[in-house]
């Protein structure tokens, strides 16, 4: 299978003050297409920077991130952004919806970055597959929790992203409502065919994904491969 | 993999998203909307209206004149000047016209009348207003009078009833309603009475030295170029001691005498809008912060630098134009009160009309305005950083200062544009921004060095609450210095305009004592002069002041005849000093309203030797003489060799007899002359019963009431300080807004402090009393260092601008300085209000949904 998502000797520094701070060092891995990919550690072991780097939200000091077969060093702010635009889709921990926009306009403003016309009956049917085919027109004030996260995991998909980037999806759920969110994600994820890259500290969640990359102050300290049963 | 090089998403996208997330959040630019309603619909109004001033001037300036064009002198045309009048085909109509007393043998009253004798079919354009109409074309005929509508009814005089003028008595055949030319306020010191100009000589009122012009009025000959001949007659004229007037200068001259105070008033609106633009940028910030982490969010799903800023600009755009359409129509109709309360002030009725125009200008206006002044809060925009969806990112980039300077410095240059577009002069245009730009850098280093003194003698031992409060002064992520700022800017203006007020209004007001004249007595003949004298003391009223006035021409400057600097096109030698009759007085002393500014004052001199005068320091300058310069007078035919022995300065704003030259006593006793006595009547009785007396006994006397003009002034002045105030108004409630936007700008950071330090324990009254120190603090500091900023700025308008002396008042440190401290204290509290009244969790979760 393809490499989607090439890392290679990866580096990032934070100045603070005075004070240079390593947040990431030397990190190497790839994910096929396809793969499910978790990266878990504790807090402060750079899970969230490297998802960022991955994505393309920040630029390396040092390294290089290939996603979908383009280097984004090569790429500026506005090209990584059409990068994204077209083969990235994001779940993010605090589900980040537009709170001004509807539910239904959260998930087809992606779509409209494409200039896809008439983007609203595919996300009513993303907002469908996701249980909230009555709650199209409401805003993300007049949803709870796990609506919103639902919300947000149809906009993910409504571009039919080639990798998602999922950072700590359940990290603003209760148990009950995360799991049912988790079940979602790998469903549609199955479904699409998406490569789902997952941050997050919960090791039960990491589980469930073929692969785990385990961080500890800025390195690697294992690249596991799960057993599926 | 291929990426598509453009996305898709134009304008049209912009639009939708600009609207999606505007109709959600419209009640957070209450605060833009207001703004940019207020600045648009200031300037608007006064733009209009001056607008409307101008096309009624150069509609009417052929009503306002009754003619084409004029032929103009204070003295009987010698035959050059009846020359040319023939040579012009002889006049159409001429007239003559002085002040002096006329007595209404109905009631025995007198008043001071403008006597205008006319012959010919004046006015041509235009209407002599009267009742019954048919008067107006009758008067000549019939040799009866048309007397001021006003003057008819404070006297209840009705048509039949008789008018003496001099030794002259007419019937009064009509009421004058209006005529071309007179402004409300000259017919109320001197209504105009006209009667036919075969009963001039009659009267026995025109005799030498009387003040008497005489008009020969023309209509212009199909294709006749009046600007050709303007240019050609008016030089020769001028020699001649007369003057060529045609409608169209008049229109010019009439626009100028109110460009002054329509300049003021557009300073007003443009202070207005400023304060608005201050308004929109402060309202925009707050906006667009409360926006960044949806442009985070956007980005990281593909939204380019350009998409999300677009959608913002498009939004504050689409606000621009809307708040300038409602700024615009609002500025239309407050235009329409102007002429209501200007109308005494000017000489004709102001149609106020609605173009196209205004309504443009303010859309324009407000979409440039919106657009500039929204520009640094919305680079905001480009510069967030996708990752802030994941974390915050604290300090703006390198490349977003550098933008950040390039709009400070388009806002300066436009600003600049704009006050010269407002202002005509770039003198006071550039002067006006720097003004501006170094009350900020002031406030600024005072804030600064504020924040430093409290830091460094920060007084450890205080209590909790009163410690906390000055903390919160310096501490990370304070408001300091955008308040006192914000606070100082907006006081600074409001005092500054409420100073330039008084300063306007304290230069043309009366005093009033027994020590100062309340009765003029003009045109007293040096025969009658004891006489005069003699019945006012009968009447037990003092004789204040007993002035001699000589009139005289001025001959010579230096070594050059004043016909050599007229023809001289080099001279910069300014020409009314070389056209002027002077009215010259003569005494051995200095009077209050003089200062010396340079020589040697000069009280007594000999016929033998060279006359050593003094000249008013605008004469001087005009005429461009200093100490020690030579000039010739010439007194009605007799040159005199005179030297500039000194130059005073003279507050022409007091209400008394002031003097642009003055000769030294012991040389113009003998000369022809008349005379101007003062004195002081206790009552309007008194007043009256002397003012009989007198014109029946001296009808040559015109008696100047300055207990009516007292009256007459206040009440236009009244009239004038409400059109500036009104427009005062409109900075100051902008300045308001401006105000609450500042706080608001802190509410957030605030009320999370406040509920993390509530969870901690604090009650509700330490909370209360830390925030209301940290902005009563605030407010003291930034209002007081405007006021005192607008001490040193009004101190420059009144010596530079209004050429006056300046006496600060102490209003704005009794009503602004607290008024304005206690609204920011308001308005601090009422952001915390929802801190003190709910619990800490609900709080936070009502602040960050």
């Amino acid at each position: 299978m393809a490499k989607i998502l090439n890392v290679n000797h990866l580096r990032k520094t934070y100045s603070n003050g005075s004070k240079d701070l390593t947040v990431l060092d030397d990190i190497t891995f790839e994910i096929e297409e396809g793969e499910t990919f978790a990266i878990v550690g504790p807090s402060g072991s750079g899970k969230t920077t490297l998802l960022g780097l991955c994505a393309g939200l920040d630029r390396p000091d040092k390294g290089t991130v290939e996603l979908c077969g383009t280097d984004l060093s090569t790429l500026d702010e506005d090209g990584r952004a059409q990068l994204r635009n077209q083969k990235v889709g994001f779940i993010f921990q605090n589900f980040q919806l537009l709170p001004t926009l509807t539910a239904l306009e959260n998930v087809i403003v992606p779509l409209e970055l494409q200039g896809v016309k008439n983007p609203s009956n595919s996300g009513k049917d993303l907002l469908q597959k996701v249980g909230l085919a009555d709650r199209l027109h409401h805003y993300p004030s007049q949803l709870s929790g796990g609506e919103q996260q639902r919300v947000a995991l149809a906009r993910a998909f409504s571009n039919a992203p080639s990798i998602l980037f999922a950072d700590e999806p359940t990290g603003n759920l209760d148990e009950e409502t995360g799991e049912k969110v988790i079940k979602l994600l790998f469903e549609l994820n199955k479904e699409l065919g998406t490569t789902l890259v997952i941050v997050s500290h919960d090791l039960d969640l990491a589980r469930k994904n073929e692969r785990i990359l385990r961080l500890k102050g800025g390195r690697i300290m294992a690249n596991e491969t799960m057993v599926q049963s | 993999m291929d990426i598509k090089k453009v996305s898709k998403a134009g304008l049209g996208w912009y639009m939708k998203m600009a609207w999606r997330d505007g109709k959600s959040g419209i009640r957070r630019l209450v605060l833009f909307m207001a703004s940019i309603v207020l600045g648009i619909a200031a300037v608007v109004s006064i733009q209009s209206f001056s607008e409307s001033l101008k096309e009624n001037i150069a509609l009417q300036s052929k009503a306002l004149m009754g003619a084409d064009y004029v032929i103009d002198s204070n003295q009987p045309p010698n035959e050059k000047v009846e020359s040319i009048i023939d040579s012009l085909g002889g006049a159409d109509a001429k007239g003559v016209s002085f002040p002096s007393m006329a007595q209404f043998p109905k009631t025995g009253a007198t008043k001071l009348v403008n006597v205008q004798g006319i012959e010919g079919a004046y006015p041509f354009y235009g209407e002599l207003d009267t009742q019954p109409a048919s008067a107006a074309s009758e008067y000549q005929k019939s040799g009866g009078a048309l007397v001021d509508a006003t003057l008819m009814l404070q006297y209840g005089l009705q048509p039949g009833d008789s008018i003496n003028i001099g030794k002259v008595g007419l019937p009064i055949i009509g009421t004058l309603v209006s005529a071309p030319g007179s402004t409300g306020m000259s017919a109320s010191i001197a209504p105009p009475v006209f009667i036919p100009y075969r009963f001039i000589a009659a009267s026995g009122l025109v005799q030498v030295g009387s003040r008497v012009g005489y008009d020969f009025y023309f209509v212009a000959k199909p294709g006749q170029d009046l600007e050709a001949l303007d240019e050609k007659v008016d030089p020769i004229l001028d020699k001649e001691n007369a003057d060529l007037d045609t409608h169209t200068s008049t229109g010019r001259r009439l626009g100028r005498r109110y460009e002054n105070f329509g300049k003021f008033l557009n300073l007003v609106a443009f202070i207005a809008l400023l304060l608005g633009c201050v308004g929109i940028a402060s309202s925009v910030h707050i906006y667009i912060k409360e926006k960044l982490p949806s442009v985070a969010v956007l980005k990281c799903i593909g939204a380019t630098r350009k998409q999300t800023f677009m959608i913002f600009l498009v939004q504050i755009a689409g606000m621009g134009l809307f708040g300038g359409l409602i700024g615009a129509l609002a500025g239309l109709l407050l235009q329409q009160a102007f002429p209501i309360f200007l109308q005494d002030f000017l000489p004709f009725e102001v149609q106020v009309s609605f173009s196209g125009q205004p309504l443009v200008l303010g859309l324009l206006l407000g979409l440039f305005m919106s657009v500039l002044f929204a520009l640094s809060p919305l680079l905001s925009t480009l510069y967030v950083s996708p990752l802030q969806a994941l974390r915050i990112q604290e300090y703006p980039s390198k490349k977003s200062r550098k933008a950040h300077l390039m709009v400070f410095m388009a806002i300066i240059l436009s600003v600049i544009a704009f006050s010269f577009w407002l202002l005509g002069s770039w003198k006071y245009a550039l002067s006006f921004v720097l003004g501006i730009v170094v009350v900020f850098a002031i406030l600024s280093g005072i804030s600064l060095m504020f924040m430093r003194v409290v830091k460094k003698h920060f007084p450890a031992s205080w209590g909790y609450t009163s410690r906390q409060s000055l903390l919160n002064l310096f501490r990370p992520n304070n408001q300091t210095m955008v308040l006192v700022l914000a606070i100082g800017v907006g006081a600074f203006l409001i005092s500054t305009l409420y100073f330039s007020k008084d300063i306007l209004l304290a230069k043309t007001s009366l005093e009033s004592n027994k020590r100062t004249p309340n009765m003029i007595l003009l045109d007293v003949q040096t025969e009658q002069r004891e006489a005069v004298a003699e019945r006012l003391r009968e009447n037990d009223l003092p004789v204040i002041d007993n002035i001699p006035i000589v009139t005289m021409r001025i001959q010579k400057i230096k070594d050059r005849t004043a016909n050599e600097i007229r023809n001289d096109t080099t001279s910069t030698i300014n020409r009314w000093i070389l056209n002027h009759e002077f009215r010259v007085t003569y005494r051995d002393s200095l009077i209050p309203s003089e200062t010396l500014a340079s020589g040697k004052w000069q009280g007594k001199a000999r016929r033998t030797e060279v006359i050593p005068i003094s000249l008013s320091d605008n004469v001087a300058r005009d005429a461009q003489v200093t100490i020690g310069d030579p000039m010739v007078f010439n007194v009605q035919g007799v040159l005199m060799e005179t030297e500039v022995a000194s130059i005073r300065q003279v507050d022409w704003g007091r209400m008394q007899l002031n003097f642009s030259v003055v000769f030294p006593t012991g040389i113009l006793e003998d000369a022809p002359q008349f005379h101007v006595l003062t004195t002081s009547a206790p009552d309007e009785r008194t007043s009256a019963k002397v003012q009989r007396a007198l014109v029946s006994q001296f009808p040559t006397v015109s008696i100047l009431d300055l207990r009516q003009l007292l009256s007459l002034v206040d009440g236009i002045l009244d009239k004038i300080s409400w059109v500036i105030n009104f427009m005062a108004f409109f900075s100051i409630l902008t300045g308001i807004i401006v105000l609450i936007g500042s706080v608001r700008t802190s509410k957030y950071q605030r009320i999370k402090e406040n509920v993390l330090l509530r969870t901690l324990g604090a009650r509700n009254h330490q909370i209360l009393k830390i925030t209301a120190l940290e902005y009563l603090y605030l407010g003291i500091l930034g209002s007081t260092i405007g006021i005192l900023l607008s001490l040193i700025s009004s101190q420059l308008l009144a010596l530079f601008i209004f050429e006056t002396a300046f006496v600060p008042s102490v209003i704005p440190f009794l009503i602004v300085l607290p008024f304005i401290t206690l609204l920011v204290l308001g308005i601090g509290l009422l952001n915390n209000r929802k801190v003190l009244q709910s619990p800490p969790l609900e709080v936070l979760r009502r602040e960050t949904s």
